[in-house]
């Protein structure tokens, strides 16, 4: 295609005008095809981003007809809150808590999985059973939890506690926390899995040779060769777990007294209970600027590993 | 005599470390097994006993001592979803929103990723790099502007609104894993389409589409788990009881007067069903949607 657009036609003249008009249907095609795309994320992901930034440098938008410049009041305002102080502490607490768990019983049981100790039917069986808790929305693994967990619940009666473990001011945030662990193991168990599946047997078998035992072969070979994928996995899942609202809002909806105020819960509170819609976006372009922050580790994570 | 002797000792020492090995390996095996079922047990006790409930009466949910199956096991809680219109809508609701993201996202998805793909135009780095960056946009700080776009365009308490809002955060990753798949696709196959005089479109639907089909199916279960499951947006951009979503319905039911575990339980496992039933006809897509994200090969 490219050679004849470059080759040069000796009688030029006529024909030079149905190809240069060729060539530009030829350029102009990707954007064709390109267009629904642009068109849905210029309007429903740019001016929402330009939108919410510009509300957080005014005085309280939406509610007000004519809304001023602040400048940097509202950062001021949502900085120095305690609320948001200790939504943020929590937020680290539960995302940095849960993305270890999830890494640990992930590749617990992708490990477990891999063994050549058990037959193909019950890795079939087994590998089935772990995926289940991924296949629950937020929705549905927050009311299993509060039944299981209620006080005249079964988690009590096996226990044999009487412990209120979504409403106490001790407990509720590791509790939410668990949840949360038990909810996304899945994922990396799956992805580790498959990478798992794909170290070469022959790594193994040369440092057995070599004398390695299973821990050692463990930390030298295994990790070593999955490194990629848990950096990969860990940066997503840093980003997915420090925005989760849905379980945190069903569950406790950030209380009792803010003991489990997440920064998305505190945001959605401030917009849609206190109507405070300046400091919520505010509070949402800390949160956006954290997430970048993350998301450019990643994507430079990925393109390391191209 | 001393010849024999030899010889026994000689076995006798060989096979000595390995039934040492296989001692080692047995008691290895049964940590495995121990392993695997105490995983099972954490990973599916829950979701059995959320099934066991949905069969139980509401008095029987915290019954002491607890019970996996009770006396008056029924699907009573199941007839009364079925029979309540509002709750019914919550499906319906689900269904038309999440089969219209799924179409059109693999429409539009389709058609980018071919540009993405095939072609080279200037802005192809910037706008591929927005694709994928926007992705880590959180979706409470699109929801302040939205609540407001959503408003003024009409959308509010409207299919569209939560069709088009959807598409917003399904698009990139469906962009992204279908240009995947059209790059492994040898260009051969649709340059000589398009020489012999078709125009692209042709060559894609008539050719590239058709070897995509596994792709395609990543892309559209994966697509329709997340819109089945959202809940922030469908929270606050429907407004009214017939415009609401299962997610929210169950929520719903939580916020009633009086809790009806087995009917919220029962509703649970309803509104579970199209995904643990992708999951079972599609596993093989469903695993590699999920991890292509993560897992070069």
């Amino acid at each position: 295609m490219q050679e004849v657009i470059v080759a040069p036609a000796p009688p030029a003249a006529t024909p030079q005008q149905p190809r240069k008009r060729r060539s530009f249907r030829r350029s102009a095609e990707p954007f064709g095809f390109l267009a629904p795309t642009l068109a849905l994320m210029f309007v429903l992901m740019i001016i929402p981003v330009v939108l919410v930034v510009g509300y957080s440098f005014m005085d309280n938008v939406i509610l007000n007809k004519n809304p001023q410049l602040v400048g940097i009041d509202n950062f001021v305002t949502v900085l120095t809150d305690s609320v948001f102080l200790t939504a943020t502490g929590n937020t680290l607490f539960f995302t940095i808590v849960s993305v270890v768990a999830h890494l640990v019983i992930g590749l617990g049981f992708a490990m477990l999985l891999n063994s050549p100790l058990i037959g193909n039917v019950a890795r079939a069986i087994f590998r089935a059973l772990y995926i289940l808790p991924w296949l629950f929305t937020a929705a549905v693994i927050a009311v299993l939890w509060r039944m299981l967990l209620a006080p005249n619940g079964v988690v009590n009666f096996l226990l044999n506690t009487d412990v209120e473990w979504l409403a106490s001011p001790a407990l509720a945030l590791g509790t939410v926390t668990f949840i949360n662990i038990w909810a996304g193991y899945p994922f990396f168990m799956v992805s580790l899995l498959a990478g798992l599946q794909g170290v070469p047997a022959q790594l193994h078998e040369a440092a057995t040779v070599d004398g390695a035992n299973g821990w050692q072969r463990f930390w030298n070979v295994t990790i070593p060769q999955l490194r990629p994928i848990i950096i990969s996995l860990t940066l997503l899942d840093l980003i997915w777990t420090s925005q989760q609202f849905a379980l945190i809002w069903m569950t406790t909806g950030g209380g009792p007294v803010n003991v489990t105020e997440m920064l998305s819960t505190y945001t959605y509170k401030l917009a849609f209970s206190r109507y405070e819609f300046a400091l919520a976006s505010t509070s949402a372009v800390l949160v956006l600027v954290m997430s970048m922050v993350l998301a450019f580790f990643y994507v430079r994570h990925q393109r390391a590993r191209d | 005599m001393s010849d024999t002797r030899t010889i026994t000792t000689t076995v006798h020492t060989a096979s000595r470390p390995r039934s040492e090995i296989e001692r080692r390996r047995s008691r290895l095996r049964v940590g495995v097994v121990i392993g695997l079922v105490l995983g099972a047990v954490f990973a599916a006790a829950p979701v059995l006993w959320m099934l066991a409930s949905s069969f139980k009466s509401n008095t029987e949910i915290f019954e002491f001592p607890p019970r996996l199956i009770t006396d008056s096991f029924s699907f009573d809680a199941y007839i009364a979803i079925f029979s309540d219109p509002e709750k019914v809508r919550f499906f319906i609701n689900s269904y038309v929103v999440s089969f219209s993201v799924t179409v059109l996202t693999l429409l539009v998805a389709i058609h980018a990723a071919y540009a993405f793909s095939r072609f080279d135009f200037p802005g192809k780095r910037p706008i591929n790099m927005v694709i994928v960056s926007v992705q880590a946009v959180p979706p409470i700080t699109l929801l302040i502007p939205y609540f407001g776009l959503m408003v003024a365009l009409g959308l509010y308490n409207t299919y569209p609104g939560l069709i088009l809002t959807y598409m917003v955060f399904t698009l990139p990753y469906a962009i992204i894993m279908m240009t995947g798949y059209l790059n492994t696709i040898p260009k051969e196959l649709d340059e000589a389409v398009r020489m012999d005089g078709a125009g692209s479109l042709t060559a894609l639907w008539r050719v590239l589409v058709p070897v995509s089909v596994p792709g395609i199916v990543s892309v559209g279960v994966y697509t329709f788990m997340i819109a089945w499951n959202e809940y922030l947006f469908a929270l606050t951009l429907t407004r009214t009881q017939d415009m609401r979503t299962v997610p929210i319905g169950i929520q719903l039911l939580m916020g009633q007067h009086s809790y009806e575990w087995n009917e919220i339980m029962a509703m649970s496992i309803l509104g579970s069903i199209p995904v643990l039933v992708l999951f079972l006809f599609f596993q093989r897509y469903f695993i590699s949607g999920l991890t292509s994200g993560s897992v070069k090969s």
